[in-house]
C-alpha cells in the first residue's frame, strides 16, 4: 500500500541557496506565531465550552464587560503584523525579487519554457547570447537559436538538465514558446512564472553541490506534472569542465551528419 | 401586490432602487473592460490605432450628438408625465426610440465601413477593443430600445401618471446610463 | 410593489398559488426558490465531492506498482475501471481526465455549490424571514434568478460531451492554456456567464430586499448579522462578478472569434505559431480574474459567519458579543476586499514592487477577520451552551476557520509565498476555510433551519455522527497538505510521484485517501437524516430553539406571505437572559 521510498515527513525540505535561511526564518516565525495565536485561542475556547455548558440552574449573562477590550488583540495583532512586514516581508522581498546581482559577475541563464519542458540556454565561454527567433524553431532547433549569429557559435542548449556553479549568483532569464510555466526548485525556496510574450527573472546563489528537481508549478496541461528537469549543482571548477566538454561536443555534432535532435535527449 | 412608495422603509421604491444597484454592476462590466482596454493600450507594443480618418470622427461625433439629443427627450417625457400629458409624453419617448434607432443605423453603417477598410474583430487588438467594447453598448442601446418601446405601449395603455411614474424614471436612468457609457467610449475609441 | 405587477400574476398578493406547478416549480415564493437552491446546490456539492473521491484515490496510488499485475486488481480498482473506461485505465487516471475532474471541482463547489446553498438558498429562505418581509422584492426576478442558475449548472456540467471533455485548465482559467485548451473551455465561459448573470439578478434583489422591506421598527442596527452578512456578500458579487463577467468575454472572443487580448505576440502552439494577430497579455486575464476571485472568497466565508453568529447567540443564551464590531468588521473585510487580488499574483510576472502593496493590504485585511472571530470567541463567554446539532458545527467553525485563515498568514508574506505559492499548502489553507470552516457552518445552518422549511427537526443522533464523521475526516484530509504543501509537493499533479522531491511526502496521501472514504460515509446519516425527518421528525413548532428573531415568530413552514400580522421590531436581534423578563429569550417582535 505504500511503497518503501513514501515518507511522511513534515517540515521544510533542504535548504540550498543563500536567501533560502531568511525565507525558513520568516517561515518559521510565522508559524510559531500562529501556533501560539491558536493554542491560546483554543485554550480559552475549550475553557468556555466547558465552564458555560448548559446545566441546571446556570443561566446565560447578559451584560457583557470588556467590549472595548476586545480590540487590544485586534490592535497588537495588526501591529505585530505591520512590524512584520516593514522589518522582515519588504527586506527579504526586495532582496530575493528586486536587488538582482550585477549579470557580470553571476553566470547567466536563459530559460525556455515550452509544453512540457525547460529549454535551457547558456551563452558558453564567451558570455554572449545568441539571437533567438520563433520562425527558426524547429524540431531540432526548440529554441530557434540563429546559428548565423557569431554569439551563437558556443552556445549551449540543453533540455531539462541545468548545471550551475556553487558560489556564484545564477541568474535565469526566462520566457514561455506557448503557456505559463513556473520553475521552481524547492530547495531554493524562490520560484516564478514563466509567462509567454514576457521576460521575468530569477536569481539564485546555489548553497550545496548535488542534483535538485526542478518543478513547474502552474498548470500547463497534461505534461504538467512530468515537467520535470534537474539542477545540478557543481564546485566551479567541475562547471568549467562540463561547459568545455558541452562546447566540444557540440562542436563535433555540429560537423558530423545527421545531428541528435535535442527533444531526443529529453529526460 | 401594489405597495406605495411610502411604504419601502427608505422611501425610495424598489424600482428605482433596483434600478441603482443593476446600474452600479454595469459600470463594473464596463469598468473591467475599459481598464482591459487601457491596460493594453498603454501597455502593448501591438495596439495599432488606426488613423483618425480611418475612424470616421465627424460620423460619431453626429452620433454621440444623436444620443445625446435623445436623453433630452428622454427628461423631457418624464417631466411630461409628471405633469400628465399624455401626448407630450409619447411624442418624446417616441423621439427617444427614434434616436437611439438613428444611432444604430449610423453604428451599423460605421461597422460595415471600418470592416472594409481592414479593422476586423480579429485583425489586431485595437479592433478587438473596438468591436467588443462598441458592440457590447450596441446590445445596451437595443435593450434599451425595447425597454422605451415597453414604457410607450404600457403608457399608451394608461399604466403612467403623475403619481406613478417609476418605471419611467427608471428606464430614464437605464438610458441616461447607456448614453453616458458611449460619452465614455467615443474619446478613448475616436479621440485619443 | 409595481414592477413586476403586470401580467397574468398581477394582483396575485397573498393568495396562494394553486396550481402544483405555479406553487412548487415555477413558484415565485423565495421560501419555495430557496429550497430548490438548497437541493440543487446539495446536488452539487455531492458531484463535487464524488469527482474528488476519484481524484484522491488516484492521489493515494498515482501509477501502477512494479509488480502491478491487472488479472489481480482489488474490486474497487475494476470497477472504477470498469466504469471510466479508458480515462481510468486499470483504474489508474489519465492526466487530462484528472485536470478536468480538478477544473470542475473548483468550479462546482464554489459557484454552483456553496455559493448557491450559502448565499442563494439559506439568503433566500431565512433572510425576508428575518426582516419580517412577505416576500422578496422582486420576486419574478428570483425566480428567474434559479432558473438562470441551473441553466448555468447543466450547461457547465455538458461540457462533458464537449470533444475531449470537461474544461482542463483548472478554475482559474489562466490565459493562455485556456485559450489553447479544447471545446470544453468555451462552454465553461458560457457557463460561467450564465451562472453570473443569475448571481447579478440574485444580489440586486438581497440589497433591495433588504434596505427596502425592514418591517416596522427594524432598523439597520436592530438587523441580524446573517441578515448584514447577506448585504455585504450581495455587494461583494454586484460589484465583483461583471468583472469576472468582462474577463469572460474576452476569453470567449479569443476562443471563437480570433482576438488576442491574452495572447501575446509569437505565441507558439505545439510546433506552429498561434494563428493570431498577438499582441495581448496573458496577465490581464489573471487581473480580472482575482479582481472577483478574491471577493469571491468572503462571499464562501461571510453567510457562514453569519450562520455561525446566529447559531452561537441563539444557543448561548446570551446576546452575542460586540455585534457592532461584528458587523463593522464585516462591513470593513467587504470593501478591503476589493483592494488584495493580487496576493494570488505575487509570483506572476506582474512589477514585482507592487507586491508590498498588495502583502500590506492582505495581513490588513486579516484584522477584521481575526475580530469577528475574537467577538464569537467572546460570545460564548458567560453563555448557558447548549450543545445541539447545529451548534456542533458553529462551534467547530472557530477553530477550523482559525487554521484557515492563520496559514493564510504564510501566504499573505510575498516571501514565504515564494515558497508556498502553488503547493498544497495553498490547497489546505483554503480547504480549512471553505470546507470544515464553511461547509460545516452551512451543515449547521441546514440543521437549525430545517425546523423552519419543514415543520419538523432533525434527528440528534444521526446528526452528531455525521458532526464527528465530518470534521474529523476533514483534518486528516487538510492537515496532510500542509505537510506536502511545506515540504514542496505541488497541486494539480495527477502523478505526484514523478517528482522525485515529492516522494517523502507521498505517505500522507494514502491517509487522506481513508479518511476522505470516512467523510463519504459519514454523509450518508446526513442524507438519510434529510429525508427521513421530513415525514418523521419531532414536530418542530414555531419557535423550537427559542430565539429570538423575526423568523421564529412565524408558523413553520411559513405559509405564502410568511406573517399573519405584520411584525413590528421593538428590540435588538439577540436579547437573551434579559434580567427580569419572564423567559430567557425576548423576540425582537414581543411587544414590550
Ligand atoms: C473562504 C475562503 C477564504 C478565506 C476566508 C481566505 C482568507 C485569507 N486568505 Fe485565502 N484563499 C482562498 C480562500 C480563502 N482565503 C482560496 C480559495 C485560495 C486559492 C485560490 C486558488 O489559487 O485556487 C486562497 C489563496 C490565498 C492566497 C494565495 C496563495 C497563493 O496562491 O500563493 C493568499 C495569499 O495571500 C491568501 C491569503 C489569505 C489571508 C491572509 C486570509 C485572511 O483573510 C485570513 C484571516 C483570518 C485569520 C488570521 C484567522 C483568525 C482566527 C483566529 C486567530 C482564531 C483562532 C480560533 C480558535 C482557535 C477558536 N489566500
Ligand atoms: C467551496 C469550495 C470547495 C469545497 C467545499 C471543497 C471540498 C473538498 N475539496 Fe476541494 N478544491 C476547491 C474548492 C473546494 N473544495 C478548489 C477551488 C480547488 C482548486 C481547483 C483547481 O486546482 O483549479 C480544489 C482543489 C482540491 C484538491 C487539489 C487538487 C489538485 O490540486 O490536484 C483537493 C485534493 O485533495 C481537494 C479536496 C477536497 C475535499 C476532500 C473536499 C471535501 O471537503 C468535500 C466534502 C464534501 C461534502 C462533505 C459534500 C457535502 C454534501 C452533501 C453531504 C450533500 C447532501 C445532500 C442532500 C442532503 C440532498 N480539493
Ligand atoms: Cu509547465 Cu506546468
Ligand atoms: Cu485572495
Amino acid at each position: 500500500m505504500i511503497k518503501e521510498d513514501w515518507g511522511f515527513q513534515t517540515g521544510l525540505p533542504e535548504a540550498a541557496s543563500s536567501y533560502a535561511p531568511n525565507i525558513d526564518w520568516l517561515m518559521n516565525v510565522l508559524h510559531v506565531v500562529m501556533i501560539g495565536i491558536f493554542v491560546v485561542w483554543g485554550v480559552y475556547f475549550i475553557y468556555c465550552l466547558v465552564a458555560y455548558r448548559a446545566r441546571d440552574g446556570h443561566t446565560g449573562t447578559y451584560h457583557q464587560t470588556g467590549e472595548k477590550a476586545s480590540f487590544i488583540p485586534d490592535g497588537l495583532i495588526l501591529a505585530f503584523e505591520m512590524w512584520l512586514i516593514l522589518a522582515f516581508g519588504i527586506p527579504i522581498w526586495a532582496s530575493v525579487k528586486q536587488s538582482t546581482p550585477p549579470p557580470s559577475e553571476s553566470n547567466n541563464i536563459h530559460v525556455i519554457a515550452q509544453q512540457f519542458a525547460w529549454n535551457i540556454h547558456y551563452p558558453g565561454p564567451d558570455g554572449k547570447f545568441g539571437r533567438r527567433d520563433v520562425k527558426l524553431v524547429s524540431a531540432s532547433n526548440s529554441i530557434g537559436l540563429d546559428e548565423s549569429d557569431p554569439a551563437s557559435k558556443d552556445d549551449i542548449v540543453t533540455i531539462n538538465q541545468m548545471s550551475v556553479p556553487l558560489g556564484k549568483p545564477t541568474i535565469l532569464q526566462m520566457t514561455s514558446k506557448d503557456v505559463i510555466h513556473d520553475f521552481w526548485v524547492s530547495n531554493f525556496r524562490n520560484k516564478q512564472d514563466v509567462v509567454p510574450g514576457l521576460n521575468t527573472n530569477l536569481w539564485f546563489e546555489p548553497t550545496k553541490t548535488g542534483k535538485f528537481e526542478i518543478a513547474c508549478a502552474q498548470l500547463c496541461g497534461l505534461g504538467h506534472t512530468q515537467m520535470v528537469g534537474n539542477v545540478f549543482v557543481k564546485t566551479p571548477e567541475e562547471f568549467d569542465e562540463w561547459q568545455k566538454s558541452q562546447v566540444a561536443e557540440k562542436a563535433g555534432t555540429a560537423s558530423a551528419a545527421g545531428a541528435v535532435a535535442p527533444s531526443e535527449n529529453r529526460s | 401586490m401594489s405597495t406605495q412608495v411610502a411604504e419601502t422603509s427608505t422611501g425610495i421604491s424598489h424600482a428605482k432602487l433596483g434600478i441603482w444597484t443593476f446600474l452600479a454592476s454595469e459600470i463594473m462590466l464596463f469598468g473591467g473592460l475599459v481598464s482591459a482596454y487601457v491596460i493594453l493600450r498603454s501597455g502593448s507594443a501591438h495596439m495599432a490605432i488606426p488613423p483618425r480618418e480611418m475612424m470616421g470622427v465627424p460620423l460619431a461625433t453626429f452620433n454621440t450628438f444623436a444620443l445625446i439629443t435623445s436623453s433630452v427627450t428622454m427628461v423631457l417625457a418624464l417631466a411630461a408625465i409628471k405633469v400628465n400629458d399624455m401626448k407630450r409624453f409619447a411624442r418624446f419617448i417616441g423621439m427617444t426610440i427614434g434616436g437611439g434607432i438613428l444611432f444604430l443605423c449610423i453604428k451599423s453603417y460605421e461597422y460595415n465601413h471600418k470592416w472594409h477598410e481592414g479593422i476586423t474583430l480579429s485583425s489586431n487588438l485595437f479592433g478587438s477593443f473596438y468591436y467588443t467594447l462598441t458592440g457590447l453598448h450596441v446590445i445596451h442601446v437595443i435593450g434599451g430600445i425595447l425597454l422605451l418601446l415597453y414604457i410607450l405601449v404600457t403608457g399608451l395603455n394608461g399604466a403612467y401618471d403623475a403619481h406613478n411614474h417609476e418605471r419611467v424614471e427608471a428606464a430614464g436612468l437605464y438610458w441616461h446610463f447607456v448614453d453616458l457609457v458611449w460619452v465614455i467610449l467615443f474619446p478613448i475609441l475616436y479621440l485619443l | 410593489m409595481d414592477t413586476h405587477g403586470h401580467g397574468h400574476d398581477a394582483g396575485h398578493g397573498h393568495g396562494e398559488p394553486t396550481s402544483f406547478w405555479r406553487k412548487y416549480v415555477f413558484s415565485v415564493d423565495h421560501k419555495v426558490i430557496g429550497i430548490q437552491y438548497l437541493i440543487t446546490s446539495f446536488l452539487f456539492l455531492l458531484v463535487g465531492f464524488g469527482m474528488m473521491m476519484l481524484m484522491r484515490y488516484q492521489l493515494a496510488w498515482p501509477s501502477p506498482p512494479d509488480d502491478f499485475d491487472p488479472e489481480k486488481m482489488s474490486l474497487v480498482r475494476s470497477t472504477i475501471a470498469k466504469i471510466f473506461g479508458d480515462k481510468m485505465e486499470y483504474g489508474f487516471m489519465r492526466p487530462d481526465f484528472y485536470n478536468q475532474l480538478g477544473a470542475m471541482h473548483g468550479t462546482i463547489m464554489i459557484f454552483l455549490g456553496v455559493v448557491p446553498l450559502g448565499v442563494a438558498a439559506f439568503g433566500n429562505y431565512v433572510l425576508p424571514l428575518q426582516i419580517g418581509a412577505p416576500d422578496m422584492a422582486f420576486p419574478r426576478l428570483n425566480m428567474m434568478s434559479y432558473w438562470v442558475y441551473l441553466v448555468g449548472g447543466i450547461v457547465m456540467m455538458s461540457s462533458y460531451f464537449a470533444p475531449d471533455g470537461f474544461p482542463q485548465s483548472g478554475w482559474t482559467s489562466y490565459a493562455p492554456l485556456s485559450i489553447v485548451a479544447p471545446p470544453g473551455q468555451t462552454v465553461w465561459c458560457i457557463a460561467m456567464v450564465i451562472i453570473i448573470t443569475s448571481s447579478l439578478l440574485g444580489s440586486i434583489n438581497f440589497i433591495v430586499t433588504t434596505l427596502n422591506m425592514r418591517a416596522k421598527g427594524m432598523t439597520l442596527g436592530r438587523m441580524p448579522v446573517f441578515v448584514w452578512a447577506q448585504l455585504v456578500t450581495a455587494v461583494l458579487l454586484l460589484l465583483a462578478f461583471p468583472v469576472l463577467e468582462a474577463g469572460a468575454l474576452l476569453q470567449l472572443l479569443d476562443r471563437v472569434a480570433g482576438t488576442s487580448f491574452y495572447i501575446p505576440k509569437d505565441m507558439m502552439y505545439g510546433s506552429t505559431v498561434f494563428p493570431a494577430a498577438g499582441g495581448g497579455n496573458p496577465i490581464l486575464w489573471q487581473h480580472l480574474f482575482w479582481f472577483l476571485a478574491h471577493p469571491e472568497v468572503y462571499v464562501l466565508l461571510l453567510p457562514a459567519m453569519g450562520i455561525v453568529a446566529e447559531i452561537i447567540a441563539t444557543n448561548t443564551r446570551k446576546p452575542l458579543f460586540g455585534y457592532r464590531e461584528i458587523v463593522g468588521s464585516m462591513v470593513l473585510i467587504g470593501i478591503l476586499s476589493f483592494v488584495v487580488w493580487a496576493h494570488h499574483m505575487f509570483l506572476s510576472g506582474m512589477r514585482t514592487s507592487l507586491a508590498n502593496l498588495f502583502v500590506t493590504t492582505t495581513l490588513t485585511i486579516s484584522v477584521p477577520s481575526v475580530a469577528v472571530l475574537t467577538c464569537l470567541l467572546l460570545s460564548l463567554r458567560g453563555g448557558a451552551i447548549r450543545f445541539n446539532t447545529p451548534m456542533l458545527f458553529a462551534l467547530a467553525f472557530l477553530p477550523m476557520f482559525g487554521i484557515g485563515g492563520l496559514t493564510g498568514l504564510p501566504l499573505g508574506f510575498a516571501p514565504t509565498d515564494l515558497h508556498l505559492h502553488d503547493t498544497y499548502y495553498v490547497i489546505g489553507h483554503f480547504h480549512y476555510v471553505v470546507a470544515p470552516g464553511s461547509l460545516a457552518a452551512l451543515m449547521g445552518a441546514t440543521y437549525y433551519w430545517y425546523p423552519k422549511m419543514f415543520g419538523r427537526k432533525m434527528n440528534e443522533t444521526l446528526g452528531k455522527i455525521h458532526f464527528w464523521m465530518t470534521i474529523v475526516p476533514m483534518n486528516f484530509i487538510f492537515f496532510p497538505m500542509l505537510f506536502q504543501g511545506m515540504w514542496g509537493m505541488d497541486r494539480r499533479l495527477a502523478d505526484p510521484t514523478l517528482q522525485w522531491h515529492n516522494l517523502p511526502v507521498q505517505g500522507w496521501s494514502v491517509i487522506m485517501l481513508f479518511a476522505a472514504c470516512v467523510l463519504l460515509l459519514g454523509q450518508i446519516p446526513f442524507l438519510w437524516n434529510f429525508f427521513w425527518s421530513l415525514r418523521h421528525g419531532e414536530i418542530a413548532g414555531e419557535n423550537p430553539w427559542n430565539a429570538t428573531t423575526l423568523e421564529w415568530a412565524c408558523p413553520s413552514p411559513p405559509p405564502h406571505g410568511n406573517f399573519v400580522t405584520p411584525p413590528e421590531v421593538h428590540r435588538g436581534p439577540y436579547e437573551y437572559s434579559v434580567p427580569g423578563h419572564k423567559t430567557d429569550y425576548w423576540p425582537q417582535d414581543e411587544a414590550a
